[in-house]
């Protein structure tokens, strides 16, 4: 939403410049460009990048052990303990060191977060699709369905889905996945369409292509950059919800190391050791910045 | 705009209808049969059965649904499973003490998002708007249960100025506000922003300068009154959200709301607590969307032409 | 400079520069205009849309947006200098002794204020007129231009006006206090035929109640033959031209005059074909050094590379051109490829 970028002084992109290049190509350019012009998103994603792959590192590490800590071993003799050249982050109440169930808990918490808009995405953009693309009763439907689902704000249909599936790390998946399915089906619908209008989607099908070979040769590549960008932007709220669902002990269950239960664990042991709960998010803000 | 409210009215239905649906369901989709896990496990089959007979479960499903809705309309949701009070007791003692909290979290929101939207827009690309942007673009990155806990942590156990539980007091009350508030005033203050900025460069406002007018009155009558009009649509979609988010926030603050008791409900599986609970917020939900559109019809009057 | 020696002057522009600074690069969209408006008269300002023509007319008024800066010059008006007047001696004089009316009537009306309420802005504003007398003047106004209802109009919000109506309105504004100078930047430029010339009719009769000054800014020779007494001609940021409207048209000296002259259907004298200027205004950032309508003229020598002033010929125009300078030399050829 920065509008430095949009001054009035900007230089138009001549569209005769653009017209020849391969329309694959061109959908990246102008992805990219509008994900240029959002300063906040292109750091978001940055960030979301680094993130992956340290979260990678974290999720190798827990399997071969590169750094031979095992981040759910308790020690009490060292719980509690504040920051320090051995325990970065500091212990929590049973003497688990911090640092490493950050570490290893990024895997998680990015992987729900991932996942979830994945899934999102591969079925609202085919409902989003069809509603658009055929209209009529199918389109009442769907539309009817997703408006269903948006009458439950934020968090509360992962609540309720949650409280059907009972809590763990696949059902709070699903459960923000289905909650994100309406504003993936909302704006590929709308961005269907404006793309179904265009006069030479009309001229090919005057020339008798099938329906099918409309939508993905024509359609999708013409509406995959506002899919990525909504794509990248709702992984930040993804990983949000799940954190939020894990911090209500609805979501990801202890001692796996979940940011959101790590919280939920340590508020009780705050008026102690104020650490515990302040750097399972230290990360997390960076990583949703990209809202 | 009296037939755009009964249009929107009528739109409605079908919401509604799908609404009570799913929260209906809720209890039939869960895994096993509802009554033996009321009863617990080990419960004899009697008590299963006297339980299904109370819930009305032997019935066929559709004369189930028709009961619960038409029960729903007289705000009769059943009785709780813990204590066998009336659902309804329940959700009226607590949805107050969440309405109260999310009126308090927008309006803080308003205040601050709008203060900081204008400043920002009238002192566009300045120092003061950037690190305005970026605080606001962190106060919407922070989960706000993360925000709860670092309030609680530096302004109630070490400063003591606040107390870090409950409702009803102010010293209780000011950091659930801000900590509820602060994501929706990050919004709005980017939404003012922006809106602003849109405005100000129109033509009517260089109208307004030509005429004489002063500064401070272009800013505040002729550029906000117009800058609003997205900016209301924002406020309104973040109240309502504010109502599911004041779930995180009432539980970090052990705050007897709407929302923990729907947390509550579900860890004990009170399901006619859960399905009641859901049905008020979204309900209220739906109808602040309704309320939001309607002024934004009024406070945009060309709408009305398309 | 050609204007009757004892005619007063209400307004005189002298060397006005208005740049744009983006990022380190600064634009100058007007560079050194100079001009007089003398009393009662009107002055058109033609150009090509980039030549400087509305920014000057919004610099006389301070009402250049950021990055745009007035960096030089004076704009004296009835003896003051209006690049240095206080912010709250220019709101007094803004809407009460200069008033402007726009190019976008669509646009230019609050969209979310009545015709009555903007109207009576204007009235409390500068006379202290209160809500009672400010509606009873508003409606007086707008019957004054024209509107057919005007005590319905008042209450009615800018959507539900035409655009002719609306840019009506913006008279009715502009004009609500009488002002001594208004300044018409393309007012019919967005308007059907027919309404165009309703509403230059109307601001002529409304000229000759008020006895205002009025500067016309257009693109169209057009409107500046109907309306004008003088006429200054802009490109890329210069006057080029500066003439009474008769001697303009009958005797146009600098190329770019006689080449938009050329380009323009007329009845008054008889044409072969019509002959468009060849090109497009440089961009700002490719501005020549030298003459500046130098890459586009059919005359263009070596000469042309230094700067030519604003020089009165013998025929009373005034006319930024090295053809008109003893400097001159006929036989030499051109220099830029056409």
């Amino acid at each position: 939403m920065s509008n430095i970028e949009e001054s009035k002084f900007e230089v138009q992109v001549d569209p005769v410049s653009i017209a020849p290049v391969n329309p694959r190509l061109k959908n990246f350019k102008d992805f990219y460009g509008r994900l240029r012009k959002n300063k906040a998103a292109l750091v978001g994603l940055y960030v979301l990048i680094i993130l992956f792959f340290i979260s990678i590192f974290g999720y190798l590490d827990t399997i071969f052990g590169f750094t031979g800590v095992n981040s759910n071993a308790t020690n009490l003799a060292e719980k509690l303990q504040k920051p320090s050249a051995e325990h970065w982050f500091g212990t929590d109440h049973l003497g688990r060191d911090i640092f490493y169930r950050v570490l290893h808990g990024m895997y998680i918490t990015l992987g729900v977060g991932f996942t979830a808009t994945f899934l999102a995405a591969i079925v609202g953009v085919p409902l989003g699709i069809i509603s658009g693309y055929y209209g009529g009763i199918i389109d009442t439907i769907i539309m009817r369905i997703m408006d269903v689902l948006l009458a439950f704000p934020g968090i509360l249909l992962a609540l309720a889905i949650v409280s059907v599936l009972g809590g763990s790390t696949f059902n709070v998946t699903i459960a923000i996945a289905i909650g994100a399915l309406p504003q993936f089906a909302r704006i590929v619908r709308g961005s269907t369409l404006t793309t179904k209008n265009l006069e030479y989607i009309d001229a090919i099908k005057a020339l008798g292509a099938r329906d099918g070979k409309i939508i993905f040769q024509h359609i999708l590549p013409n509406i995959m950059s506002p899919i990525i960008v909504n794509t990248t932007l709702f992984i930040a709220t993804a990983i949000l919800s799940a954190a939020g669902l894990s911090f209500l002990g609805l979501g990801v269950q202890p001692p796996t190391p979940e940011w959101g239960a790590m919280l939920n664990d340590g508020r009780n042991y705050m008026y102690q050791a104020g650490h515990i709960t302040f750097f399972p998010r230290y990360d997390d803000r960076y990583c949703c910045s990209c809202i | 705009m009296t037939q755009f409210i009964i249009r929107r009215l009528i739109q409605l239905i079908p919401v509604l209808i799908g609404v009570t649906i799913l929260v209906f369901s809720l209890m039939h989709l869960t895994p096993g049969n509802p009554a033996v896990i009321m009863a617990g496990e080990s419960a004899p089959e009697a008590t299963v059965k006297a339980i299904e007979a109370r819930l009305g479960l032997d019935k066929p499903i559709h004369i189930q649904y028709f009961n619960f809705i038409s029960n729903a309309v007289q705000l009769d949701f059943g009785n709780s499973i813990r204590d066998n009070i009336p659902v309804f007791d329940h959700i009226k003692a607590r949805f107050f003490t969440t309405l109260e909290l999310s009126v308090w979290a927008i309006i803080f929101g308003v205040f601050f998002g709008l203060l900081i939207g204008i400043i920002s827009a009238v002192r566009r690309y300045s120092l003061l708007d950037v690190s305005l942007m970026v605080v606001a673009l962190f106060g919407l990155s922070m989960p706000n249960f993360w925000l709860g806990l670092m309030l609680i942590q530096y302004f109630a156990l070490e400063l003591r100025i606040f107390k870090p539980t409950g409702w009803g007091s102010l010293e209780q009350n000011v950091l659930p506000i801000i900590t509820l508030g602060t994501a929706s005033a990050a919004i709005i203050a980017r939404m003012t922003r922006s809106s602003m900025l849109d405005v100000i460069d129109q033509d009517y406002i260089r109208t307004a300068r030509a005429k004489g007018v002063k500064e401070r009155v272009v800013i505040f009558r002729h550029a906000l009154k117009n800058a609003l009009i997205p900016v209301v649509t924002i406020v309104g979609i973040q109240f309502g959200g504010l109502l599911a988010g004041a779930v995180l926030t009432e539980s970090v603050f052990a705050i007897n709301g709407l929302g923990r008791l729907i947390i509550d409900s579900i860890l004990q599986r009170d399901f006619p607590v859960v399905q009641g609970a859901i049905l008020v917020i979204s309900v209220s939900f739906v109808l602040v969307n309704l309320i939001v559109d309607i002024s934004y019809r009024m406070l945009n009057k060309r709408v009305d032409l398309n | 400079m050609k204007t009757e020696i004892n005619q007063e002057n209400i307004l005189e522009i002298n060397d006005l520069r208005t740049s744009f600074f983006v990022g380190k690069n600064e634009v100058k969209a007007v560079d050194g205009v100079t001009f007089q408006v003398p009393k009662g008269k009107t002055l058109g300002i033609v150009g090509e849309s980039g030549s400087g023509k509305s920014i000057t007319s919004l610099s006389i008024l301070r009402l250049i947006d950021e990055p745009g800066k007035i960096v030089g010059g004076s704009i004296n008006f009835k003896g003051e200098d209006l690049t240095k007047v206080s912010m709250s001696r220019m709101r007094q004089i803004r809407g009460n002794e200069i008033s402007m009316i726009f190019q976008e009537p669509m646009t230019s009306l609050n969209p979310v204020y009545t015709i009555g309420q903007q109207l009576r802005e204007a009235f409390k504003i500068h006379q202290g007129l209160g809500k009672k007398e400010g509606t009873k003047r508003a409606i007086e106004m707008l019957e004054l231009v024209g509107i057919p209802s005007p005590d319905k109009r008042v209450n009615q919000y800018p959507f539900e006006l035409s655009g002719g109506m609306r840019q009506r309105v913006m008279i009715a504004m502009a004009l609500a206090c009488k002002p001594e100078l208004l300044i018409a930047d393309e007012p019919t430029t967005a308007l059907d035929v027919t309404i165009q010339a309703q509403i230059l009719e109307l601001i002529k009769e409304l000229q000759e109640e008020i006895g205002m000054s009025v500067i016309m800014i257009t693109h169209d020779l057009g409107v500046v033959a109907e309306t004008c007494d003088y006429v200054a001609v802009m490109y890329a940021g210069n006057i080029v031209e500066y003439a009474d409207v008769e001697t303009l048209f009958e005797d146009p000296k600098h190329p770019y005059t006689v080449g938009l002259l050329n380009s323009l259907p007329r009845h008054d004298i008889e044409q072969d074909e019509l002959i468009p200027i060849k090109g497009n205004v440089p961009a700002p950032d490719e501005m020549p050094t030298g003459c500046r309508f130098a890459p586009r003229c059919p005359h263009a020598s070596e000469i042309c590379k230094t700067h030519p002033e604003l020089t009165e010929t013998k025929d009373g125009n005034d006319v930024r051109c090295w053809i008109y300078t003893p400097d001159w030399d006929k036989e030499e050829v051109s220099v830029y490829d056409k």
